[in-house]
């Protein structure tokens, strides 16, 4: 196995960091968020892979064939649906902070502070 | 029914209960949807309370689904409790029940076809936060970690018409999930070195690896998101700001059990998973844990100190206890894991009351502002005695539970840190003296009306939108009548020395990682440890005493100082106000507000962690 998922799955979380931390607007820091969440699809498929490893699913081959692992892609799933929920849910939030406030820049909310 | 059938329980009756009441709220009047939800509340802690009961010492387990292992392997995901995790859910319960109860008549009217949908967020928040105490699955903590999390920002944004909370909700939302992703990074990585996701199996595994930089990642990693939940300095940016808007049910689940069960991860996670003969060394972690907690302490106190928003201040308070909760649970010992566990009981109680008491003055008067308030409260004396109250048990005061376990934790720390006695009655001296002084103010009006204008940055507290609108109304009696059941469970805690027993135990249990193991492989061992004494002694008596007089002088001084005319006055003001720009004022302004600064320094956290760990 080798460490290039590793690399990738670090310098896609990084990039999503760095996108919410410049971010000028709360909506494309929420979609900077998923940026960063999909690091963990990356780094959990690339743990199961395997060479020549088809797909884990035994209707029509023999229980011998070689396949990847199909627990992190249940992994997987349940993160995209614990993903999609989240991203969800703050894009509402997003959305009414537009509407309460007039802006959804981070810089000029900052009602909570001290 | 066997005993470890009520573990899956405790996470199904919430939920199903949060399902019967989104349906039925849509016809049912609002009577029979609170009574509905109060019902459903009450099954759980009566689930729960059996269950304490039936595992007494030793541990209940539960392979979902009869997935049970073969041959020491298993696919098959596993609830496991002791007393420790089935008291901090049973904790969870009774706090969900109080708040139920407390907000029947709380909200002025629920949104027109959803009445039930606020009771029914509470539960689903009950399952999730149930779920992760109770679970042995590392993966499943996560999704139980972000069913709590995503709940926890609905409802921290329930009030969805005022512009603060649905902010504090965003920035709430944003750093909590980073700091989770963080933790399925690590997650990730444990199961890449070990093929393993149980917390009992990933901790056999690691042994037979010797420790390298994949472990260590990966551990920091994990524990990212649960000190973000813990709102560990520097990770805690999010926590004030999600309190101070929240609506004050919420709040007094959030500050009460939430922020705790961080803490409780933490420790849960490195017991079982990272303390073996090749994971992370002991005097390693418990210097650094004990120092992140030293640190959240004593910033928790000062910002406590410094606010006049009391929501805000009972959130800064949170964070300076969860500091000392996470020091005591850092020594490493059964004994400072029994005096965490009796004081994060007896503070969920105080801090829940404390809240529940500033929600009744949201009610009357529009304000949680401790200057606007200025002897505003005169007409609510026994709120102002509760408030009070709760402030010297805050501090301290024997024999407040919270007395008990300061005094425990403060007694295991002995050996090897003597100073951690002086912090601990610092930061809850100058907790409970915010509070107390806020209580003066407010209640007695005391003193001269403080000055108006900060220079620096603040958040006020006054025009905040009130949760409820008629003040003509008399205040709900449960309002008042839950808070003081919350105080006095909080003193049960101390007082009931049967308990402070069985917790002495389990943190026996907790702290034993092959009596876990064994447990869940399905053959119980006794713990090889002596029992921790969690009694009162003199030693700590004095200094809970010391704490409650330090915090009220502290209130009185702030009260009356500056009108005093002494002779070195003048010489003390100006040093209080040097040290006032030079360390306050920063640290103040690092509570900017802005999203991107706290994102930032979340990075840091998790750069000085691995430096530390890798150290």
């Amino acid at each position: 196995m080798t460490i290039l998922p590793f690399l990738a799955a670090g310098w896609i979380f990084l990039a999503g960091v760095h996108g919410m931390v410049t971010s000028r607007n709360a909506i494309h820091a929420v979609g900077c968020l998923a940026v960063a969440q999909s690091s963990t699809y990356v780094l959990l498929l690339a743990v199961g892979f395997r060479r020549g490893g088809t797909a884990p699913y035994f209707s029509d081959t023999s229980l011998r064939t070689r396949v990847v692992d199909p627990v992190v892609q249940a992994l997987a799933l349940t993160d995209v649906v614990v993903g999609a929920t989240v991203t969800a849910l703050l894009l509402g939030l997003a959305m009414q902070v537009r509407k309460r406030h007039g802006t959804v820049d981070p810089d000029a909310l900052t009602g909570l502070k001290g | 029914m066997r005993t470890a059938d009520l573990l899956p329980l405790a996470v199904a009756v919430p939920l199903l209960g949060a399902v019967a009441l989104v349906i039925g709220g849509r016809w049912l009047p609002r009577v029979a949807t609170d009574a509905l939800a109060t019902v459903w509340a009450a099954m759980d802690v009566a689930d729960l309370a059996w269950l304490w009961a039936g595992t007494g010492d030793g541990h209940s387990v539960s392979w979902l689904g009869g997935w049970y292992p073969r041959r020491g392997e298993s696919v098959g995901i596993v609830l496991a409790g002791d007393r420790i995790g089935i008291g901090l859910a049973l904790l969870t319960a009774t706090l969900v029940l109080a708040v139920i109860v407390y907000s029947w008549r709380y909200f002025e009217e629920p949104p027109a076809q959803h009445a039930g949908t606020f009771p029914a967020l509470i539960l689903l928040f009950e399952a999730g936060m149930c779920g992760f105490a109770l679970t042995g699955d590392l993966f499943d903590a996560f999704v139980f970690f972000e069913l709590m999390g995503a709940v926890a920002y609905a409802l921290t944004g329930y009030r969805i018409e005022d512009p603060r909370p649905v902010q504090g909700a965003l920035i709430f939302g944003i750093v909590n999930s980073i700091g989770a992703y963080c933790s399925l990074l690590g997650i990730g990585l444990l199961y890449a070195r070990t093929g393993e996701l149980g917390l009992a199996q990933i901790g056999s595994a690691l042994q037979t690896h010797r420790a390298d930089a994949l472990e260590v990642v990966a551990f920091v990693f994990v524990m990212t998101g649960l000190l973000v939940k813990a709102a560990v300095v520097p990770f805690h940016f999010w926590l004030p700001d999600a309190h101070s808007v929240a609506p004050t049910p919420v709040c007094m689940l959030l500050s009460g059990v939430m922020v705790e069960l961080g803490v409780y991860g933490a420790a849960r996670v490195y017991w079982t998973v990272f303390s073996g003969p090749h994971g992370i060394p002991h005097p390693h972690l418990r210097t650094a844990f004990v120092a992140a907690g030293v640190l959240t302490a004593l910033v928790g106190a000062v910002m406590c100190w410094q606010q006049r928003h009391l929501k805000r201040m009972l959130a800064f308070s949170t964070v300076g206890h969860v500091g000392l909760f996470l020091a005591g649970m850092a020594l490493l010992t059964p004994a400072g894991t029994a005096g965490v566990a009796l004081y994060v009981a007896a503070h969920a109680g105080v801090k829940a009351a404390l809240f529940g008491t500033t929600g009744v003055l949201l009610d009357r008067h529009g304000s949680v502002d401790e200057h606007g308030l200025h002897g505003r409260g005169r007409d609510l004396p026994l709120a102002g005695a509760m408030f009070t109250l709760g402030g010297l048990a805050l501090a301290g005061l024997p024999p407040f539970g919270t007395a008990l376990g300061k005094a425990v934790t403060e007694h295991a720390a002995e050996g090897r840190f003597p100073w951690l006695s002086a912090v601990f009655v610092v930061v809850s001296a100058a907790t409970g003296g915010a509070v107390l002084r806020a209580a003066a103010r407010i209640f007695g009006g005391a003193g001269p009306r403080p000055q108006e204008h900060y220079a620096g940055p603040e958040t006020t507290g006054s025009g905040e939108e009130p949760e409820i609108r008629d003040p003509q109304r008399r205040i709900p009696a449960p309002m008042l009548a839950v808070p003081a059941i919350l105080l006095c469970t909080s003193l049960a805690v101390g007082v009931l020395p049967a308990l402070a027993g069985s917790l002495a135990r389990a943190a026996r249990q907790f702290t034993d990682r092959t009596a876990y193991a064994a447990a869940v492989q399905g053959h119980a061992i006794a713990p090889a440890a002596a029992v921790p004494d969690v009694g009162w002694s003199t030693e700590g008596v004095a200094l809970a005493l010391a704490s409650t007089v330090l915090a009220a002088l502290l209130a009185a001084a702030a009260i009356w100082g500056p009108a005093l005319a002494w002779r070195g006055m003048g010489t003390a003001r100006a040093a209080l106000r040097a040290a006032g720009r030079s360390v306050v004022l920063p640290l103040r302004r690092l509570h900017s507000g802005h999203l991107g600064d706290y994102v930032s320094w979340l990075v840091v956290g998790v750069a000085l962690l691995l430096l530390v760990m890798a150290a």
